[in-house]
């Protein structure tokens, strides 16, 4: 019986491990000569790790059940508000050059 | 039923709008044999695909020729295992791939049902085949099934060199004596056509199955067409002559060329070119010889 064994690889030193892919092997023994050959031979990683498949507890389900979008950039529309707040700014502006017209330098 | 047309048609909504489906998830009967089948054939192909070259290791011209010939043929190879194991999470053994391609009941691409007759052939094989191929294998970065996809990332990475050392051979040969000039150009007379059938018919993209699922992102024609605008004017600059009196560029910028015989093509794929049975006797020869190792392997692992 063959088992899968799920590769990771680091590509260069200070890089996170990432999913590679997978080989099927009789034991880690082999699983490693496969892994070495498919994900290493050119150099394109500095090492590896080789995980049963079956020991990989899988999390996919996530729900965002209390809407915590304020935590996340895209939480944040300010759009419309910073037109309206460049629209009041400039009126004021305006209503202050009126009050107080070119030259005087009182404001 | 009802519920699960309703879910298939889910599916059918999340792929064709861009979504991706890893292994595990849930996918219509008709989804995962169409990509097996798919992806099945593109690893038959790859395996199959080093016979023609494995003749000329030993007849390469000169040592570094041989060592990239070999360094090709060894990547080639691993994109067989890295495909079959792909298929193998879809469900289907290797053995039973391996079993199906050699009693003729899979199909890989029609290029590896030629034979070779020259070092011309070798050139014209690694820089047009190849070329072609990796129009294919790019779109398929775009791949619904994402292992497929990011399987396919690095196979076209280990491709880039492919075409190199093929326009490499083909430029020596061009620069060299008349005699090799020859070579050439009676090797892209021979490869003519079947590079032609490479992509397959025109199925529109509306109309084909494999686009529909979103398997594939595009159009057999696309992608010779993309082909023909990319290598056409390479080939033509080198002085060598393409044999289409039909191919031309029009002004539109579609690439008019003599329609090639669909069927001839089809039964090709079928078991039925040139070197067909002689390629699929040396796998089953191989697979037989080489029987022995998966058992002590096995055996002794358990």
């Amino acid at each position: 019986m063959t088992v899968v064994y799920e590769v990771f690889r680091r590509e260069r030193a200070g890089a996170a491990m990432q999913h590679a892919g997978s080989v099927a092997a009789p034991d880690a023994r082999f699983a490693e000569i496969y892994a070495r050959e498919q994900y290493g031979r050119r150099g394109e990683s500095e090492a590896l790790w080789l995980v049963p498949r079956d020991a990989v507890h899988q999390v996919a389900e996530f729900v965002d059940e209390f809407d915590l979008k304020y935590r996340r950039v895209d939480g944040y529309s300010i759009k419309e508000r910073l037109k309206e707040a460049r629209e009041l700014a400039a009126k004021k502006a305006a209503r202050s050059r009126d009050a107080f017209p070119a030259g005087d330098h009182r404001r | 039923m009802e519920h699960a047309d309703a879910r298939t048609a889910d599916f059918l909504a999340h792929v064709q709008s861009g979504g991706l489906v890893e292994t595990g998830d849930w996918m219509p009967d008709e989804y995962r044999r169409r990509l097996t089948k798919f992806v099945e054939m593109h690893a038959n192909s790859e395996l199959m695909g080093v016979l023609p070259e494995r003749d000329w290791i030993l007849r390469a011209p000169t040592l570094q020729r041989k060592l990239a010939l070999t360094a090709k043929i060894q990547d080639e190879v691993g994109h067989a295992q890295l495909l079959y194991r792909v298929v193998e999470d879809l469900g289907k053994p290797r053995d039973a791939c391996l079993d199906d391609l050699i009693e003729g009941r899979s199909k890989f691409h029609n290029v590896f049902h030629y034979p070779t007759q020259s070092w011309g052939d070798v050139g014209v094989i690694a820089w047009l085949v190849d070329a072609a191929a990796i129009i294919s294998q790019k779109a398929l970065l775009k791949c619904s099934y994402a292992p497929y996809a990011r399987i396919m990332r690095k196979i076209c990475w280990e491709e880039s060199f492919h075409i190199l050392h093929g326009r490499d051979v083909v430029l020596t040969l061009v620069t060299g004596t008349q005699e090799q000039r020859e070579l050439v150009q009676e090797a892209l007379d021979r490869w003519w056509e079947p590079l032609m059938m490479f992509h397959g018919n025109p199925i529109p993209a509306e109309e084909d199955p494999m686009v529909h699922w979103r398997i594939k992102s595009q159009a057999n024609e696309e992608a010779r067409q993309q082909f023909l605008e990319g290598y056409v004017p390479q080939v033509l600059e080198l002085g060598l002559a393409l044999p289409d009196p039909r191919l031309r560029r029009r002004d539109d910028g579609v690439w008019a060329y003599t329609e090639p015989d669909w069927e001839r093509l089809l039964a090709v794929v079928s078991g039925h070119g040139p070197a067909s049975a002689e390629r699929l006797a040396f796998r089953r020869l191989s697979r037989a010889e080489v029987e022995w190792v998966a058992r002590t392997v096995l055996a002794e692992a358990a």
